[in-house]
């Protein structure tokens, strides 16, 4: 089984990278950008076809490592 | 004192801290490997020296924070063992949840590699009884990474119970946006746990030993460990 995780700063939480980016956005004269915020993809294959055990075993694995759910939030798209 | 330098692949500043706490505290420590599951019987500090554990891979600190040896550091720390983090160290320990909040990139986001005055906050702990009160003292720091954050509670918790071991400050000790080199939130360089027994901080005490490189102000830090 296939799923998707994505990682993002809470909104608040400074994001200097995003900053970076969307100032080299602005240089490189792509307009209509407002802001940017960097975050993080993990695809991630499991074993088994259980939906719901997935979604555990994926939640266990953002609490403990993936996300710092200090200044992140994390979400699961299971495939 | 029997000290334990915790070494990670990427750790690149265990040397340093092993020397500070050889000429400063007179014994040799440790030096453990981060798949070790035990600390040596007896040991009274640990120290989780700087550097780029796993490359700073996913988040500065967080696979360290994961890692066999960081098992025996949590039950130390609860045991009221001395855990000493410097550097990647205080990054790990945040990470492990041994201490408060997040380290994160700096908000100019440039390394910054240089001299930085420092004020002790609370001088009552076991780590930092060898200075005065409001003390300003001169230690490097060198990080890209070194911007502590934590939701606005917690915060309030920290300066409330005194956490706050050093502030980043300038050379007359004045706290304040020009002083603080990397957006920290309350000048904060240096917290220490809810019982003082575990210190995580920026800037490199274990540099500031011998007056050949630049000064001796971190002296007192391990001078009061070793005592």
């Amino acid at each position: 089984m296939k799923a998707r995780v994505t990682v993002t700063l809470k909104s608040g939480v400074l994001d200097p990278q995003g900053k970076a980016i969307e100032g080299a956005l602005r240089s490189l004269s792509i307009d209509g950008v407002r802001s940017v915020r960097q975050g993080k993809i993990f695809d991630i294959e499991l074993d088994g076809e259980d939906r719901d055990v997935a979604r555990r075993t994926l939640s266990k694995a953002c609490e403990r490592l993936l996300a710092n759910t200090i200044v992140e939030n994390y979400e699961i798209e299971i495939a | 004192m029997k000290a334990a330098v915790i070494l990670f692949p990427g750790s690149n500043r265990e040397q340093d801290a092993a020397r500070a706490l050889r000429q400063v505290a007179g014994r040799a420590a440790a030096i453990l490997w981060h798949a070790d599951h035990d600390l040596p019987q007896g040991t009274d500090l640990v120290v989780l020296p700087g550097g780029f554990s796993y490359g700073d891979y996913l988040r500065c600190g967080a696979i360290a924070a994961r890692s066999p040896i960081m098992q025996a550091v949590s039950r130390h720390a609860a045991r009221g063992g001395l855990v000493l983090g410097i550097c990647n160290g205080f990054q790990i320990l945040c990470e492990a949840g041994l201490l408060p909040g997040v380290l994160m990139r700096n908000a100019d986001r440039r390394f910054v590699c240089k001299m930085q005055h420092l004020r002790v906050e609370n001088a009552a702990s076991r780590f930092t009884r060898g200075y005065a009160p409001g003390r300003v003292v001169k230690f490097a720091i060198a990080h890209g990474e070194g911007n502590f954050e934590a939701d606005d509670e917690t915060v309030r918790a920290i300066e409330g119970n005194r956490q706050v071991a050093f502030r980043y400050c300038d050379a007359e000790g004045r706290v304040d946006e020009a002083s603080n080199p990397n957006g920290s939130e309350n000048n904060i360089a240096g917290v220490f746990n809810e019982r003082f027994n575990v210190l995580g901080l920026m800037p490199h005490p274990e540099n500031l030993i011998d007056p050949l490189v630049g000064g001796v102000d971190g002296r007192p830090l391990f001078e009061a460990l070793a005592a």
